[in-house]
């Protein structure tokens, strides 16, 4: 993939367990271009997060990652630590499910942005001071210059949000990886701060990777959608495409295991049966066969392939695909 | 249709117990301990010398095939000698912290979960007793109530009870708030159930790590009260007394002070690794996804 | 008033619950009446802290109500104590948003299926087996392969299992179900849901299913009611409150849910910033702080709860219909 800013080739991220080898993340693939969304949509434990963090080069320590990370043209595997650290923040920056744990909970939210700032910028005291109001002011914060004297603990949840997202695009970073960040808020807060994230990202013109179990979430604010199971990318597409014409099973049943709003109460959900396989004894076959309905013949035996439908960009791993213009 | 969650293949995948190595270290330690238990409990069956009886010719003689590790300033056999005072050390070790981890436990149980007026009475006690110079009160409660071994394990147990009140409480706080036990309340469970049944089984994992940890330290601290001549009365022998004793020759012969040093060195690190490794053996989340 | 039938089996008068952390009083549940018809299944919906938790266990006493009464069956519940109380409780049962924490880590599963039966005080060993393994079949687990492991031995969604096949295993008529799928992922979320419709059929239960997520208390609720900071905004049936909400809060939320149709542009009509602190709510209507709608009288007078259609209720100064 030319022209992409950041892009994952043959990903493969390896944990040692007491129960034996888990692979967290298999074979994956994916592009981001400046400017561009990607949403990666995927269950607890199907490797997203792992993922995340092997973009970020912030891997447990006993992790294992091969395959290549290429952002701006550096792969970022073979980057010494000091390089990576003036990466980090300068130009990849990341938002996190939980702001009580990514802010620091005994230093003021001033000091966390300015110091951010100075880190990287060469700015004095009193210009980081004047661009951290200004941020704060960019996210949605009411009374920005009294904020800064104040602790993340005296924020509510969703300011709290908006204060890691300010101290992430401190840098103005060329990529922003979202990793749950609304999952901790409520409804209401949520919408806004999903709002905010994308209006700062046309903006700033960044690259953008937000990363969610919620298919609602990925639905109206991206370009591209990856859907993950058990470690690999399954479905791949333009957001449009995905919805309407999906081609892999398992992203059907999720998108109709969804209560939906226009359906009277007491329909029963067209659930999915059983639970993702254990990672650490992986299958043979497609790892969604022991689950899905229309598992046929080699699907227990071999490992479908991420092949592209009709266009190129829409890529699925199954071998008894949903026919073309059946699916949503 | 209620689907089978469990299938059969499913359990053979994920085996019940799991296999942990122990490593050669927790083995030594518990090989240890069991001669010392051994030795302690069947010393009047050994063919040992008394250890009170003097010969006072042979003071401070070498290792021998009769006093096999030689014997003391007063001519009193060492080795057996260090067999009694390892009873008087595990008695002591292993009591004292029996009536912390009684009281101190219990307190600290219904301090956590039944809080307000009771709690703060119980932390507040706890402080005042934290408060009172340790020494002085032994030199106290020796002086008034005499030198022995039954008033030794009460001073050092009475001494043990806040930290474990601690322990307890702060292990009963957290728990109090997991919805299990609140579950508990609404099936309409007693309190006394609910502190029997759903707290005392996971408040009892931290406290015995905290009691073989208490043992050590007992054990330590009996031998500097019998090394300070606060411990047991003489003649009977304990480690702390033992070094105690030792220290008078220690230019002339060493090793009576270091061999029961050794000793109580090697049986502390012992109840330290098993109390650890027991620890992290029985959490029940360990090896869980 | 709000009612549903004319046969309550739950019935919340005026309840006030209100606790102090710091020192500082919280306002968790102010003046809130709500019935629950036999066999009916009411759904709770608000944001995090808006007292929906705090009110479902009010209604169990679990937590001590300032005033208002809680009528079961028609015995007040708030007045009941000791014995009489927990007999009660055995027809009411709770199931609780995390399933790994709400059974006991050290505790094997059989004995954790089995301890209301103990506490109820069913003696023979056998007849406590074989109830267990009924309910334990019910919810769709193997009772020889389950009753001897630990809780941390399955996943969430099993755990959840199990902890319906506890809140079952004593026959209750009442079941509070709060947040019970929300720490569930999407596929698994389904299966509960499907689960808690059939037992609720299979052992004729009332249902109190309180949740933040609308489209989930939508898919099993008869009713819903919506809270706010610790009051009612709106009671109705579910399809005519979804259809055409007459509170703006609930129409906000309705707007909030994230559609999972590309073509759907998720944006906010109006900015609607945070919702204030329960220690000190704003005068007269709690949601004119956030509402598009408020004016003088909104901050001066509380609104009452007001019939708007048919069987729907909404406490505003000015409804949407």
């Amino acid at each position: 993939m030319n022209g992409a800013l950041l892009s994952v080739e043959d990903a493969v991220v390896d944990l040692p367990t007491p129960r034996g080898n888990l692979r967290a993340v298999d074979h994956v693939d994916l592009a981001v271009g400046a400017g561009r969304t990607l949403g990666i949509v995927g269950e607890s434990g199907c490797g997203k997060t792992m993922l995340s963090r092997a973009i970020l080069q912030l891997l447990p320590r006993k992790a294992k990652l091969s395959g290549r990370v290429i952002f701006d043209g550096q792969d970022l595997t073979t980057l010494s630590a000091e390089k990576l650290r003036k990466l980090r923040g300068r130009s990849l920056a990341v938002v996190f499910q939980d702001p009580m744990t990514s802010l620091n909970p005994v230093l003021t939210i001033g000091t966390q942005l300015i110091e951010t700032i100075q880190e990287h910028l060469e700015l004095d005291l009193a210009q980081a001071r004047q661009r951290s109001v200004e941020l704060l002011t960019a996210v949605g914060i009411p009374a920005p210059e009294q904020r800064l004297t104040q602790y993340p603990h005296q924020l509510s949840g969703g300011m709290r949000q908006r204060v890691a997202i300010a101290v992430a695009l401190s840098c103005e970073p060329k990529l922003l990886i979202a990793d749950e960040p609304t999952t901790a808020l409520d409804v209401t807060i949520q919408a806004q701060i999903l709002d905010l994230l994308a209006r700062e990202q046309q903006r700033r013109h960044m690259a953008m990777i937000i990363i969610t179990h919620d298919l609602g979430v990925v639905a109206g604010r991206t370009d591209e959608v990856a859907v993950m199971y058990a470690g690999r990318v399954v479905e791949r597409a333009p957001t449009p495409a995905l919805f309407k014409q999906m081609r892999m099973p398992y992203t059907e049943a999720l998108l109709a295991a969804l209560p939906k709003l226009d359906v009277p109460p007491h329909t029963p959900l067209p659930a999915i049966s059983g639970r993702p396989p254990d990672p650490t004894r992986p299958l043979k076959g497609c790892s969604f066969s022991p689950r899905c309905r229309y598992s046929a013949g080699r699907c227990s035996t071999e490992k479908p392939r991420l092949s592209p439908a009709e266009t190129l960009e829409h890529l699925y791993a199954c071998f008894h695909p949903i026919a073309a213009g059946s699916g949503a | 249709m209620a689907t089978l969650e469990l299938s059969l293949d499913e359990t053979e995948a994920t085996p019940v117990r799991r296999r942990r190595r122990l490593g050669v270290l927790f083995w030594c330690a518990i090989g240890w301990m069991v001669l010392v238990f051994a030795v302690a409990i069947f010393a009047d069956l050994l063919p040992l010398p008394s250890p009170t009886d003097m010969d006072m010719l042979e003071r401070r003689a070498p290792i021998s095939a009769e006093h096999w590790l030689g014997t003391d300033g007063l001519g009193r056999d060492e080795l057996s000698r260090l067999i009694y005072g390892a009873r008087i050390s595990l008695i002591v070790g292993l009591c004292a912290p029996m009536i912390g981890v009684t009281i101190g436990g219990a307190l600290g149980m219904l301090a956590g979960y039944f809080r307000g007026r009771f709690e703060s009475f119980v932390v507040g006690s706890m402080d005042v007793l934290l408060a009172f110079p340790p020494l002085i009160l032994a030199l106290a409660v020796t002086a008034y109530l005499g030198q022995s071994i039954f008033n030794l394990t009460c001073i050092l147990g009475v001494l043990g009870i806040p930290a474990f009140m601690r322990v307890a409480r702060a292990a009963t706080l957290t728990l109090a708030r997991r919805e299990f036990v609140i579950a508990a309340q609404a099936l309409g469970a007693t309190h006394a159930r609910i502190l029997l049944r759903e707290l005392l089984p996971n408040v009892l994992l931290p406290l015995i790590a905290f009691f073989l940890l208490g043992v050590a330290v007992t054990i330590v601290v009996e031998g500097s009260l019998s090394f300070l001549g606060l411990g047991v009365p003489p003649p009977i022998s304990s480690w702390g007394s033992m070094i105690g004793e030792g220290r008078e020759s220690l230019e002339v012969a060493p090793q009576l002070a270091f061999i029961p040093a050794i000793a109580m060195f090697l049986t502390v690190l012992s109840f330290n690794l098993i109390g650890d490794t027991m620890r992290a053996l029985t959490d029940p989340r360990q090896g869980a996804l | 008033m709000l009612q549903a039938a004319s046969d309550p089996l739950m019935k919340v008068e005026n309840l006030v619950v209100e606790y102090s952390v710091g020192g500082k009083t919280i306002h968790a549940v102010s003046d809130v009446s709500l019935e629950i018809a036999r066999g009916e299944t009411l759904g709770l919906v608000g944001e995090s802290g808006c007292g929906k938790s705090t009110l479902g266990r009010a209604v169990l006493q679990l937590r001590q109500a300032v005033s208002g009464k809680v009528l079961f069956d028609g015995h007040d519940l708030t007045t009941l104590k000791g014995e009489s109380l927990r007999k009660m409780r055995r027809r009411v049962q709770l199931i609780f948003q995390d399933p790994i924490a709400s059974l006991n880590p050290r505790r094997r599963i059989g004995d954790i299926v089995a301890e209301p039966l103990v506490i109820a005080g069913v003696r023979d060993p056998e007849e406590r087996k074989r109830r267990v393994s009924e309910v334990l079949s019910a919810v769709g687990l193997d009772p020889t392969l389950v009753s001897g492991r630990l809780p941390h031995e399955f996943s969430g969604g099993q755990c959840q299992r199990i902890c319906i096949a506890r809140s079952l295993v004593l026959n209750p008529e009442f079941v509070i179900c709060d947040e019970p799928v929300s720490a569930l992922d999407v596929s698994i979320r389904a299966q509960i849901l499907n689960l808690l419709e059939e037992m609720k059929a299979r052992y004729g239960l009332t249902l109190l299913f309180i949740a933040h997520d609308l489209a989930v208390v939508k898919a099993v609720s008869d009713r819903v009611a919506v809270m706010y900071l610790g009051r009612l905004c709106e009671v109705g049936p579910s399809e005519q409150l979804f259809a055409r909400p007459a509170h703006p809060y609930t129409a906000l939320l309705i707007e909030a849910i994230p559609v999972p149709d590309p073509d759907v542009r998720p944006t906010m009509s109006v900015p609607v910033g945070e919702p204030p602190s329960p220690i000190a709510p704003p005068s007269g209507c709690r949601f004119r702080t956030r509402c598009p709608r408020a004016d003088a009288r909104c901050a001066s007078e509380v609104p009452e709860l007001r019939v708007v259609a048919p069987g729907q209720f909404a406490a505003c100064h000015h409804p949407l219909i």
